[in-house]
């Protein structure tokens, strides 16, 4: 038993001795602060780094503009933001906020609910092709009876008609060249067949 | 009895870990007595407080490190070719290698100094030399990359180089090894009287950085090693190191060992300046090359200048004296204030710490001790401050922390000695693993130094790391000199053999990194900026493939039509407009190393295809999620073949619509 309290005792006065010694070397000196570096910023993903000088990737595009609000809203509560500034490249078909009103009431509310995260994100990647289509190599793939392979594994079918591109049976009303590829703006929510 | 023993012991223990903990001294490295892992852990994600560029010696080139953590973040080629950055081997770099003695692929780098603003840091440029073929650069700290090299004429072993003054008015470059000036063929035993060691004055536009040599000033035929600026009131004066002032010309270790002292060259280069800048100095018939990169261009180019403006001591008077100083010195150092001027006498058994205001009285008082080639020698004792008595043995190279301490390597005794200023009383010293060489304090050369911490760099590692076969690494250690003894933190391999360092807070450097080239802003005599511009055209059996890259394919991607025997020049553009999504070009065959093309910039690499048949070319850099498919194919036909030159992207003309 004594033995114990001593070798207890021993160590106890050991691990003061530990705190004190930390303790003592953190002189706060004055070349420290004069050279305080900017921290790196708190770390998310690639979403976060901070890059003034780049040309803007799709998710910094599509923030900028007030017709993609829902969008954004949509993939911030899916958590898929580094994917869409990801590299890529990205083909983005973007839809703007008045798509989501097309579809039946409720649906996107519930979409936005913590527990249908994954189901949200499956639709969302529905709209992301891991490619670099400009409009003129979509007019190809429509040409050569080629589909375009989406991040959620569906495919979807371009086709020229008269009055434009047509992706998924909608309309491309636009494009934007981003940084790491293509935003094709439309005005239809492209929901995945189950 | 037994308890007597455990109290004993516990004593015994205790008392040990007292020992251990008093003031900081931690003389035992365990973990009871620091919180050195600590000190240098930088957490993912966090960036380093300092960085420090380290000489990559017998490499020719500058790592770049972290401090504390000791991280290598990028090697800049600057002497020699870097296969990785295509450095010397891309058309537009080829240039940075060229000299008056052709293309030179190797050097030997030693001494990076950081360029100064009123004696501080400003962090625009790093300067190092090239011993071998003498030679100054210049990188830029925005791009990380060389944009200028000039070569030094009438110089050989390029080493008490290349320190600048404190608003980076000049870098200088001494030379080494006294040569014949000018040089031409004669017996070697003749040396003594007829060689000559000139000290070249580079002048530094204050805008652009634009290095123009000044002057040359031709000294006696003796070895100049080291210097530093005169800063604060010896602003205005450059101090030289020499040994060898036996000029010897064989077995220097014994011969160049003989006199009892050496000298310090005092040169005050501004009466030089004034003198020149009024029409004096001779214009001599030289050779140098002056190679220049433009990032604009993104393209080097390379002139030859024919004239060096010469000056002899004996045309400027008052302008150079010496000051004796013992024993073949190597560090020439000067300490924040500018009066100490601190001369490491390798084989000396103290330190010499010459006064700048005594020099100037000496001088004033004409306290001479006789002159070498009419170069006034001042007294000894007239411009001695004071010496460290036994600071260890063989000093090489000290720095200061701006708090009136100094730091003194000692490569024999292998071991980094801190003293005081105007006491001269030895304060701290601590062994270092092995035979250290020079040491770095961030700032430590200027007038403002960030004493945190000291890098000692060591020339022999033997049993410090996992051997590697006969050759083994070179190391740097890191001290903690916030308190009063020092404290070593850290352990970490460099690349080549690191000469010097120079150190700079990471916030004077990270806001003004570039990240991208604007593609409109891209000058290049082959840039194309779109996909439908890309082009191939065929002049003799001369073909340029004028190529767009983007994530994920180039443009074209499917070339016909070419034959063995042309010379295929692959201009490359890198279409991207986004930080850190460079792309690679290597094609099968090709005698030179791949390109790596940053955003925005444009690459030149030539091919001459050998074999018939369709080889592939790829992206070396993985850039996308789809970097595998990025490849073509070109198709080499026979000599004389009729099959018509193409150049398709999924089949089309690359600017079909």
């Amino acid at each position: 038993m004594k033995k114990i309290n001593l070798t207890i005792s021993l160590l106890a006065v050991l691990a003061l001795f530990m705190v004190s010694c930390n303790g003592g070397e953190k002189k706060p000196s004055a070349t420290e602060t004069e050279t305080q570096t900017e921290t790196a910023p708190a770390k998310q993903g690639q979403a976060a780094v901070v890059d003034t000088v780049s040309a803007a990737n799709a998710l910094q595009v599509a923030k900028s503009l007030d017709d993609f609000k829902t969008l954004v809203a949509a993939i911030e509560a899916a958590g898929i933001e580094d994917a869409v500034v990801n590299a890529g490249p990205l083909t983005v078909f973007a839809p703007v906020n008045g798509a989501f009103d097309k579809l039946p009431a409720g649906t996107l509310d519930d979409l936005l609910k913590p527990e249908n995260k994954s189901k949200l994100a499956f639709i969302l990647t529905n709209h992301v092709a891991p490619a670099n289509y400009p409009e003129k190599q979509l007019k190809k793939e429509a040409e050569k009876g080629r589909k375009l392979y989406m991040a959620s594994g569906k495919y979807l079918t371009v086709e020229v008609k008269e009055d434009g591109i047509y992706v998924g049976g909608t309309k491309i009303l636009k494009s934007v060249k981003v940084s790491n590829g293509w935003i094709h703006v439309i005005d239809n929510v492209l929901v995945p067949a189950e | 009895m037994k308890t007597i023993f455990k109290s004993l012991l516990a004593i015994t223990v205790l008392s040990m870990v007292l020992g251990s903990c008093g003031k900081g001294d931690s003389k035992k490295n365990g973990a009871l007595a620091s919180n050195a892992a600590e000190k240098v852990y930088v957490a993912p994600g966090e960036y380093d407080e300092f960085y420090a560029f380290l000489s990559g010696g017998f490499s020719g080139q500058l790592a770049v490190y972290g401090l504390p953590s000791g991280r290598l973040f990028k090697v800049i080629p600057v002497f020699s070719v870097d296969p990785e950055k295509a450095y010397g081997f891309s058309e537009e770099t080829k240039p940075m290698l060229n000299t008056s003695h052709g293309f030179i692929p190797w050097d030997d780098s030693h001494h990076p100094d950081i360029s100064q603003t009123a004696g501080e840091l400003d962090g625009r440029w790093v300067f190092i030399n090239g011993n071998n073929t003498p030679r100054i650069a210049k990188i830029d700290l925005t791009s990380f990359e060389t944009t200028e090299i000039i070569e030094i004429p009438n110089s050989a072993g390029n080493h008490s180089s290349s320190f600048v003054t404190e608003n980076t008015e000049y870098v200088v470059a001494g030379t080494r090894f006294s040569v014949p000036y000018p040089q031409k063929d004669m017996p070697i035993k003749e040396y003594k009287g007829n060689f000559k060691g000139a000290l070249t004055f580079i002048s530094v536009d204050p805008k652009n950085g634009a290095m123009n040599i000044k002057f040359q000033l031709m000294m006696p035929g003796f070895n100049y090693d080291l210097s530093h600026p005169g800063r604060g009131a010896s602003h205005g004066w450059f101090f030289f190191t020499t040994y060898n002032t036996e000029e010897a010309n064989s077995l220097l270790e014994v011969n160049a060992s003989q006199n009892d002292k050496d000298f310090i060259a005092a040169i005050n280069w501004k009466k030089i300046e004034e003198y020149v800048n009024n029409g004096g100095g001779k214009k001599a018939p030289t050779r140098y090359a002056h190679n220049v990169y433009n990032e604009e261009t993104h393209t080097a180019t390379s002139t030859i200048k024919e004239e060096v403006l010469i000056i002899n001591p004996s045309d400027v008077p008052g302008a150079v004296y010496f000051m004796p100083t013992p024993k073949s010195p190597h560090g020439c150092d000067v300490d924040p204030s500018g009066e100490y001027i601190v001369g490491s006498g390798k084989l000396a058994a103290e330190l010499t710490v010459h006064s700048f205001s005594k020099m100037l009285k000496a001088i004033e008082q004409k306290k001479f001790d006789g002159d070498a080639y009419g170069i006034p020698i001042l007294q000894y004792e007239a411009t001695l401050a004071g010496a460290v008595k036994q600071p260890g043995l063989g000093p090489l190279h000290t720095e200061f922390d701006g708090k009136g301490n100094a730091y003194t390597t000692f490569f024999i005794s292998s071991e980094v000695v801190k003293w005081k200023l105007g006491t001269w009383e030895v304060l701290d010293r601590k062994p270092v693993f092995y035979s250290v060489g020079h040491l770095m304090i961030p700032g430590g050369n200027s007038r403002k130094p960030f004493g945190k911490y000291l890098v000692a760099m060591n020339k022999i590692t033997k049993d410090r790391y996992l051997p590697t076969g006969p050759e083994v690494t070179q190391s740097a250690q890191l001290f903690d000199i916030t308190g009063e003894k020092m404290e070593m933190l850290l352990d970490f391999p460099t690349i080549g053999e690191p000469h010097y360092a120079a150190g700079i807070p990471a916030n004077l450097i990270v806001p003004k990194s570039k990240k991208i080239y604007k593609l409109e802003d891209n000058k290049h005599k082959s840039v194309v900026k779109t996909e439908a511009a890309a082009k191939v055209v065929r002049n003799g059996n001369e073909v340029h493939v004028y190529m767009t890259m983007i994530r994920s394919h180039f443009a074209p991607d499917n070339i016909e039509g070419i034959q063995v025997g042309d010379k295929v020049y692959f201009h490359v553009t890198n279409l991207e407009q986004d930080y850190d999504v460079p792309h690679g070009f290597a094609v099968i065959g090709a005698q030179t190393s791949e390109l790596l093309i940053m955003p925005g910039q444009t690459k030149t690499n030539i091919w001459e295809p050998k074999q018939v048949g369709v080889w592939p070319f790829y992206c070396t850099d993985f850039c996308s999620a789809l970097h595998q498919e990025m490849q073509g194919y070109i198709r080499v036909s026979p000599k004389g073949s009729k099959v018509p030159l193409t150049y398709t992207l999924d089949g089309d003309a690359v600017d079909a619509e």
